[in-house]
């Protein structure tokens, strides 16, 4: 095969100034459609539909409603740990709206958003975050790694940011049998300091996925600060470092990361290539039950974002098209309130995962030694079950 | 001397490396000012500016990567790893730097002044992401040591130590015990030697050997086993790399039998290492066949935790089999 003559440098122009580009600082505006009282800031818009903007409204009065009851399940002691979005709930919710449920989604771990979009039901939901035998992960994960085949999201996992390289990945599989669907990926600024980030947009862009990177800027990771995190003003100059088209947007103006989100989607399966969209928002909950955000921030800064709360703007946005319906989301929100309320007690009285379980999954097949394992360890509880009265011994599940 | 817990000792090691030593330097995710997901880190920020501690990015391989730099430069950094499960993005700059830094230059470089700290373990409803024991991958890496406490006291004296080790040092801090280890702790400078093993307490019939969280476990088992009449040896290996074999394989020609117990999967677990030295050097004294106490060759289970464990019921068990053997 004849190797064709290649310039590296074709794209580059000379200067003869010695001129150190500072900072490579790259201005980057955040595209912002809603004001905080719910105003068009443009006419030129092709709007979303009215069924598709309340069910948006509705799914994130539901997380909102799911994070506070599941948030105060934990400090009963009823849940082991929660992590709630509260505050992000435009960035996770109205982005999944623009996709198409053929399309994977991977997320990081606070994008519940997306399965309530989906249609994940109420008592999937709570079978999850109590771990009981009807999880479909069987009970292996903490609280919140959900995982759902039929809504084509992939099962979550705590290390930060190993999803975005297997997002390009995912993509790229898409592409080449012929699909037309896309992956969705999802993550936080402070997973973007991962390798894996770096990785996958540079894998992304040289070989051509069609692959959204959504990362959720909201301020901090656990206790670190945007600004100890990246130098720069975010994450969305890193795209056009790595060739990645790339759109920032205000991530708690639903209608911006909507309209963004579809043209991503738009350029990725046309042109089979990566778009990086930063969502700039903030993360009004403590990163998870586990933390206690007061003593690394101010009370202050917290209340200047709850102004921008993003249910509130979307409820303005709807008032001002003549959408709101006051008595239909307060009785939608008293329903949710309940029906989680009675899931959750359901799901606290199911049995736990039956110990023969131990061993599956882990191949496909149970090998050998780890049937010989399970047996001994069967045995062993068996002989001494008053240490082990929470096991699940039953033969049928 | 001071009640202090294992934490509070990891703490107080710091304070007393970064006073005695003004290169100590401490970085990590959320050191800084917060002290700390688990506050082991808590007012180093303050007391030595932000300098000497500080918040690093999201980024293992960066942590390691950078420490290893400073190291090599002459300053003393102790990095975090916030859980032991998350140092796998390190692990290149673990296996293929860190650890021969000074062997391939022939001795002219070396990032011996390296502590990494990191919190590893079950038992705190973590699941497979917040409690796996990840020790035997680094014991075998030829140029790191591999140190573990187990209760404050050891905590303090063997982190000081390792501070001060002029190799790299993986020093696993067993966060089950976190705030549940007590005791009492010198508020003087004070260091224990690496790769001693310490003797918790003398038995005739079988040695007991864990590292970490696992060895308050035998001890409960020899307990149990003392009711019924057998009397154990009950030894804490502090240091996995190197590890203690004179005090092991002493042990084991005294009592005939040896049990070793980890939380972390059996198969190529630290134990497998243990038992391969012991039964060459100890050959013709065993009475029984050694016996491992070990987890399950599966990921680490949320729902199962407790019985996936290696618990005091299944070391006792297996005690009484090795003396009835």
């Amino acid at each position: 095969m004849a190797i064709t003559e290649r310039n590296h440098l074709q794209h580059i122009k000379s200067t003869h100034n010695v001129d150190v580009i500072k900072n490579g600082l790259v201005d980057i505006p955040m595209l912002q459609l809603l004001d905080a009282q719910g105003n068009l800031l443009s006419q030129e818009l092709e709007l979303w539909d009215k069924k598709t903007a309340l069910r948006i409204f509705e799914s994130m009065h539901y997380i909102r409603i799911l994070d506070e009851r599941m948030v105060s399940a934990q400090r009963q002691g009823r849940l082991s740990f929660y992590l709630a979005c509260t505050g992000e709930e435009a960035s996770v919710i109205a982005s999944t709206a623009a996709l198409a449920d053929v399309d994977m989604v991977m997320t990081q771990y606070r994008e519940q958003g997306v399965l309530a979009y989906r249609g994940y039901r109420t008592e999937q939901f709570m079978n999850q975050l109590l771990s009981n035998a009807l999880d479909p992960n069987k009970g292996r994960q903490m609280p919140i790694h959900y995982g759902d085949k039929a809504l084509n999201f992939m099962t979550v996992s705590s290390p930060l940011g190993t999803q975005i390289p297997q997002a390009a990945g995912y993509a790229y599989g898409q592409k080449i049998a012929g699909e037309l669907a896309i992956t969705m990926c999802y993550f936080g600024e402070g997973a973007a300091s991962e390798g894996d980030f770096h990785a996958g947009l540079n894998m992304a862009s040289v070989l051509h996925c069609p692959v959204i990177f959504f990362c959720r800027n909201n301020g901090y990771a656990i206790s670190t600060p945007a600004h100890e995190q990246f130098a720069g003003d975010g994450i969305a100059s890193r795209g056009i470092g790595y060739g990645v088209n790339t759109i920032r947007v205000d991530g708690n103006d639903p209608l911006a990361v909507y309209l963004a989100t579809q043209k991503a989607r738009k350029i990725a399966l046309t042109d089979h290539c990566p778009v990086l969209i930063e969502a700039m928002t903030y993360r009004l909950a403590a990163h998870s039950t586990s933390d206690d955000p007061s003593s690394y921030r101010a009370k202050s800064e917290e209340q200047d974002w709850e102004l921008k709360d993003p249910i509130l703007r979307m409820q303005r946005h709807l008032e001002q098209q003549g959408w709101f319906d006051q008595a239909s989301i307060e009785q939608y929100c008293a329903t949710q309130k309940s029906d989680i309320l009675n899931a959750l007690k359901k799901a606290e009285i199911q049995p736990k995962t039956n110990i023969s379980e131990i061993v599956t999954d882990v191949y496909q097949e149970i090998p050998a030694h780890l049937a010989r394992q399970r047996d001994e360890l069967i045995a062993h509880i068996q002989r001494h079950p008053e240490h082990y009265r929470s096991t699940n011994m039953s033969d049928k599940e | 001397m001071a009640q202090m817990n294992l934490l509070q000792a990891i703490n107080h090691a710091l304070v007393t490396a970064m006073t005695t030593d003004e290169r100590v330097m401490v970085l990590g995710e959320d050191v800084g000012h917060f002290g700390g997901v688990f506050r082991a880190t808590s007012e180093l920020q303050a007391k030595f500016g932000q300098a000497r501690c500080f918040n690093t990015p999201i980024t293992e391989q960066g942590i390691v990567g950078f420490a290893t730099g400073l190291a090599a430069q002459g300053q003393v950094p102790v990095a975090e790893i916030q859980f032991a499960d998350y140092i796998f993005p390190a692990f290149d700059q673990i296996v293929n730097e860190t650890s021969k830094f000074r062997y391939r230059s022939g001795g002219q470089f070396n990032c011996g002044n390296l502590t990494i700290r990191t919190p590893y373990g079950g038992g705190i409803a973590g699941g497979h992401y917040h409690s796996q024991s990840p020790e035997a991958f680094f014991t075998h890496i030829p140029g790191m040591k591999i140190v573990i406490p187990s209760n404050p006291y050891y905590a303090k004296g063997l982190l000081l130590a390792a501070i001060r080790d002029s190799d790299p040092v993986l020093f696993m801090e067993p966060k089950r015990i976190y705030r549940a280890a007590v005791g009492e702790v010198p508020e003087d400078d004070y260091t224990l030697p690496l790769g001693r093993a310490h003797i918790v307490q003398e038995g005739k019939d079988i040695s007991l050997v864990a590292w970490g969280a696992q060895v308050s476990v035998i001890q409960k088992a020899a307990s149990m086993a003392q009711a019924e009449g057998i009397s154990c040896t009950v030894i804490d290996l502090c240091s996995l790399l190197p590890w203690d074999i004179e005090a092991v394989c002493d042990s084991v020609q005294r009592t005939g039998r040896l049990l070793i117990n980890h939380e972390a999967p059996v198969t190529s677990g630290f134990a497998s290492e243990i038992a391969a030295t012991v039964q060459s050097e100890c050959f013709l004294y065993l009475e029984a066949p050694i016996q491992r106490v070990c987890g399950l060759d599966t990921p680490f289970p949320l729902i199962h935790e407790k019985e996936y464990m290696p618990d005091e019921h299944k070391t006792l068990a297996a005690i009484k089999y090795a003396v009835n053997f």
